[in-house]
């Protein structure tokens, strides 16, 4: 009796939240749509990979060394070097943003060079440092060859005696492609996107126009409220899943070395605690002012900036670590990363699958208790 | 004497508005509490948060040599401050787990003839294996290992090399964190002055206190400013307390002219508050102005050159990113905070802002009259 009561009211209220949804069009069009749109424009637009750098090279030796030591920054694709004759007129270029960086090679290089103490000038405009630090990698990349294939020219053999050489393999990602890494991540932000703001208005809605009072007097019983307001979002929620990994898989190439159907229980696992986030927002705050823009603030920014989807998580304070492993974005960031690049590497996926699970009992556990029925 | 009266008169109207505007802002503590609050949290987190620089790098040691090159140059690498060696592998095998569990970053290996090859003078290798799960990293981590190779065998009188003389203008220690933080300044305050813009007017539509407003004898453009003014005030509030904790608290220099850098954050917050006018005035209800909204914020915050430079997009990209203000606008306080650009340097930053703010104002007024639900 009891339990079929559940069962009877909880179908009635799904149908009713399910055809609000299906009323407003201009929701489920975002709703569908918007996470297509945004994983196509990141996957293409979002990049670390530096290429045609803008380098202007100054080269005040004109010797045939000098220009044997710099010959190599023609051949680079990732570098684009302009020649200009003077500082002058290579510093005005920095100055306008016109140019990235400048390297110098100094009147006296080769008798210098001769004496074992060749020296170029690389001046480097360091506002993106990211940028920065790559093309000087690239230029010593590129200006360390010809001087050694010159050693060998000159028969003085000794030059490559008594050196260690790397032998470099990047695992996952052997060509160090930034698309690999950002577009896994781009899920989890989609996700988030769409559970803070799909659901995080609803009862703030039903609170400030005051039908939440009069479901007070049914039967009607705040579990039941909670699970008919997620069930239509996670319908939404996973046409959107799927839509995001067909694009990462076909058009972005990212490798899925783990098993799918992890990747997408997973996924399921933290869009539940993305709308129930979202909900439990919707509920604490009671005002749909207040309760978007902290979907936005506590979901959505924090899961850009401190989930490691760009920034590792690594190279921050301690502080922030602590405040970055409680969101729930930074777990399903590092199973994503792993089951897109790696493979099903049981203990972490585990672990980070178990929090999730805790996360979103807790949120659907705490909107309840929002939800009770008291009047203020 | 009369269109100055009417210039007054005009003027009272449009205070009277943004009063009413600012009282509904101010008098919910919540509302308060969130005009301060993020800015202030966003910025302290993300300012530690939001770093590029390599600053601890986990790594493994599969050292089958123990010899002496091999202990000196993991000596190097435990120097650097940067390199801490989280275990000392005794069998291949182990190197998978290390990485897999991301317990270490890379892991080192040094085959058993390492030493004699070494000093036979043969090429000796050194084996680097890294974690590719994040590529910046795992790219950074391989420049800095390759970087003490180099230095330590230039220290062994190896192959005389170019040496090259690094400086950096702007940001001598090539600091991530000096990058990102200016264009919080931008970027924080633009979120919260874009939803509040567009809830604005979307809210009185709900309420049904929009055509109060309409009927009374404001004209459309008193409305405009009446709606714009508020946020915009609020978004030059939040974006001065992010200034000041860059300025103070991560004491990043800031070299340009205070007064440009505020003639910078108008212009783009104007602009910011006209997309979200305009956002407001299509919006039925609030749902769907937070809608339009949040289908906005991505973009322009992650196509803005904030996180990722701009110049690494492909070339339609780099188009569309002219109608992004978020892109002048944090061009233009980071050239000017970071470079000390002054006007004719950010001048060319200006047009598209004020050609996006010229669009998007008169279109939020016109549409206040011209959509009636």
């Amino acid at each position: 009796m009891n339990a079929s009561g559940f069962t009877t009211r909880l179908v009635a209220l799904t149908r009713k939240e399910t055809r609000q949804m299906l009323r407003d069009r201009s929701n489920l069009v975002v709703g569908l749509l918007l996470p297509v749109a945004l994983i196509l424009l990141f996957g293409y637009g979002l990049s670390f990979d530096v290429k045609n750098a803008r380098l202007t090279v100054v080269l005040e030796d004109s010797s045939p060394t000098a220009r044997q030591t710099v010959v190599g920054l023609q051949g680079s694709p990732y570098l684009a070097p302009v020649w200009v004759r003077t500082m002058d007129e290579a510093e005005r270029l920095i100055r306008a943003g016109k140019t990235d960086a400048i390297l110098r090679v100094p009147g006296d290089f080769s008798r210098q060079l001769a004496d074992g103490n060749g020296r170029v000038q690389l001046l480097l405009n360091g506002v993106d440092s990211n940028t920065a630090s790559t093309i000087e990698g690239y230029v010593s990349g590129a200006l360390s060859t010809p001087v050694l294939q010159q050693a060998d020219r000159t028969g003085n053999k000794s030059a490559r005696a008594a050196t260690i050489v790397i032998v470099q393999r990047t695992w996952f990602n052997e060509a160090g492609e930034s698309t690999w890494y950002l577009v896994p991540g781009l899920i989890v932000l989609v996700m988030t996107l769409i559970g803070a703001f799909l659901t995080s208005m609803l009862i703030a809605r039903e609170w400030e126009r005051g039908t939440l009072e009069s479901l007070f007097v049914t039967p009607v019983r705040p579990l039941e409220l909670v699970l008919a307001k997620l069930a239509p979002y996670v319908v939404i929620g996973a046409i959107d899943l799927i839509m995001c990994l067909l694009a990462a898989k076909y058009l972005f190439q990212v490798p899925m070395r783990g098993s799918l159907m992890l990747i997408i229980g997973s996924s399921l696992l933290y869009l539940m605690v993305s709308l129930a986030l979202g909900l439990f927002i919707s509920g604490a705050m009671r005002n749909q002012f207040a309760a978007s823009q902290m979907a936005l603030l506590a979901s959505f920014m924090p899961a850009m900036m401190l989930s490691g989807f760009i920034f590792d998580l690594r190279n921050v304070p301690v502080v922030i670590q602590v405040v970055s492993q409680a969101l729930p974005a930074t777990h399903y960031m590092s199973i994503i990363k792993t089951l897109f690049m790696a493979g099903d590497i049981w203990p972490d996926i585990l672990r980070s699958c178990g929090i999730l699970t805790l996360y979103a009992l807790m949120l659907v556990a705490a909107t309840r208790r929002k939800l009770g029925k008291t009047l203020e | 004497m009369k269109t100055m009266r009417n210039f007054l008169d005009s003027l009272m109207k449009i205070m009277a508005l943004v009063r009413k505007e600012l009282l509904t802002i101010l008098k919910d503590p919540s509302g308060r509490a969130l005009l301060i609050g993020p800015a202030l949290i966003q910025a302290l987190l993300y300012g530690y948060g939001a770093t590029y620089d390599l600053t601890n790098v986990p790594y493994a040691v599969h050292d089958q040599s123990r010899g002496a090159a091999s202990t000196e140059l993991l000596a190097r690498l435990d120097g650097t401050g940067v390199f801490h060696r989280v275990a000392t592998l005794t069998s291949s095998d182990q190197i998978a787990g290390m990485i897999d569990s991301g317990d270490a970053l890379l892991v080192i290996g040094i085959p058993s003839d390492f030493e004699t090859l070494r000093v036979s003078g043969q090429q000796a290798p050194l084996q680097v294996i890294l974690d590719g799960r994040n590529s910046s990293t795992a790219g950074l981590a391989s420049a800095y290992v390759s970087s003490i190779v180099a230095a330590y065998n230039q220290s062994l009188g190896g192959a005389p090399s170019v040496t090259i003389v690094r400086r950096a203008w702007f940001n001598a220690n090539l600091e991530s964190r000096w990058n990102i933080m200016p264009g919080l300044i931008a970027a924080l305050s633009m979120l919260q002055t874009l939803m509040l813009a567009a809830l604005s007017v979307a809210r009185e539509r709900e309420q049904g206190t929009f055509d109060q407003l309409l009927v009374t004898p404001l004209t459309p453009l008193q409305i405009l400013i009446g709606k714009a003014l508020p946020s915009i005030l609020v978004g030059l509030i939040q974006s001065t307390i992010i200034f000041l904790i860059i300025l103070f608290w991560f004491q990043i220099p800031m070299n340009g002219s205070v007064w440009l850098l505020y003639l910078g954050l108008l212009t783009f917050t104007v602009t910011s508050v006209g997309i979200g006018l305009s956002i407001s005035a299509v919006a039925l209800n609030m749902q769907q102005a937070m809608l339009y909204t949040f289908m906005l914020i991505m973009p322009l915050i992650l196509l803005s050159g904030l996180l990722t430079p701009v110049r690494n997009m492909p070339e339609i990209l780099q188009v569309a990113t002219y109608a992004n203000p978020l892109r002048f606008g944090i061009d233009t306080v980071r050239r000017v905070y970071l470079e000390g650009a002054g006007f004719s340097d950010v001048a060319y930053n200006f047009i598209p802002l004020v050609i996006v703010g010229a669009i998007t104002l008169p279109l939020a007024a016109w549409l206040f009259r011209n959509r009636l639900a």
